[in-house]
């Protein structure tokens, strides 16, 4: 990716992609021996939470705080999906340990690639940024954030982007 | 890219809110706070102090966020709060919880009934039926869209407060908009 070369040369971090555009589809490990793909999701909005590590202890917060949001996620029929560079057997330690009821993939081989084409790898620390994507249901990014590393930013920027969305699908009818 | 979000209250104040302090007061702070959470429960020190030096000068409401997720009795002493507050007494069953955080399984919270002389059948009844399951879920989703992202959560005159709840600045924010409404 060209971007790569732009970060390297101007020492910033790539920016997230920006609503409107198509969210490039990707398969990560879910479990030590499962695999998802953004695509296995079409049809339902899709909310990606990229996230700097599992343990560390704003994440966890971010993460305990979806944990007890997802209902409402799922009334709009959204799936979550964290993402992290930690490895599959470190996410299924950690799910358990947290007790989270959504899936964790693990961008870990090659290690960052995916925060990487979503714009939201932070070479330096070799971990994604604390970043928030709302995917449609036909695969386009319908809002993203990404928030200050140490601060967890909440769900509600989620929540409206959802409700956008199902206001439009009213609209349109379908 | 935005890099930030203003978080305002999305909930307004009204009648259901517990309140401590006058109407008239020039600011409000509300917290989200969850009985099992041990920042809260440092908090709850803090807030103690903030209303003996503010006095008249500030109100002070709770709301519940419970994570129950991750503290197993946060929900049931949320709702027992509020089987007491059905009983006319909800801050004073909010201290006793906060003070004796490590003992919120139910006998406790019964024994905490008892203590306050409530009436302790009709407490057992409503905590153990859920009675009060749905306000709870009232606050906490009224705090998920307000951008509450953790516990405690702060807000003054109606913005999320993300600075330090130490004591000193904690005060000198209240003070400040205190001063901006009056």
């Amino acid at each position: 990716m060209s971007t790569d070369n732009n970060e390297q040369q101007s020492g910033v971090a790539q920016s997230a992609l920006p609503a409107g555009t198509v969210a490039p589809d990707f398969t990560l490990p879910s479990t030590p021996d499962q695999k998802v793909s953004l695509s296995d999701f079409r049809g339902n909005p899709v909310i990606l939470a990229f996230y700097p590590a599992d343990w560390s202890p704003v994440c966890g917060d971010q993460m305990a705080l979806y944990n007890e949001v997802l209902p409402e996620f799922q009334r709009f029929g959204a799936f979550l999906l964290g993402v992290s560079v930690d490895g599959a057997w470190c996410h299924a330690a950690y799910r358990e340990h947290r007790k989270l009821h959504f899936s964790l993939l693990a961008d870990f081989e090659p290690k960052g690639e995916v925060s990487r084409r979503y714009g939201v790898y932070r070479k330096q620390e070799g971990t994604s940024e604390r970043a928030l994507f709302v995917v449609d249901r036909d695969g386009r990014i319908a809002w993203s954030y990404v928030s200050p590393i140490g601060v967890n930013p909440g769900a509600d920027g989620i929540l409206k982007a959802l409700e956008n969305l199902s206001q439009k699908k009213v609209a349109h009818g379908n | 890219m935005a890099t930030s979000m203003r978080a305002v209250l999305s909930v307004p104040m009204s009648k259901r809110d517990h309140v401590q302090g006058p109407e008239t007061a020039p600011v409000t702070l509300v917290e989200y706070g969850d009985f099992e959470c041990p920042y809260c429960a440092a908090a709850h020190v803090i807030i103690k102090e903030v209303e003996e030096l503010m006095g008249d000068k500030l109100r002070f409401v709770f709301r519940h966020f419970p994570l129950t997720q991750i503290h197993p009795h946060a929900e049931s002493a949320a709702e027992a709060s509020e089987a007491s507050a059905a009983q006319g007494q909800f801050w004073e069953m909010h201290d006793l919880l906060y003070e004796n955080q490590p003992r919120l399984d139910r006998p406790h919270l019964m024994m905490y009934a008892e203590k306050l002389g409530l009436d302790s059948e009709k407490f057992a009844r409503e905590v153990d039926k859920g009675v009060h399951r749905e306000r709870v879920r009232g606050d906490f989703l009224s705090g998920v869209r307000s951008g509450v992202n953790g516990t405690p959560s702060f807000f003054i005159n109606g913005v999320r407060y993300d600075g330090s709840w130490d004591i000193g600045p904690l005060v000198e924010a209240l003070e400040t908009a205190a001063g901006r409404a009056s």
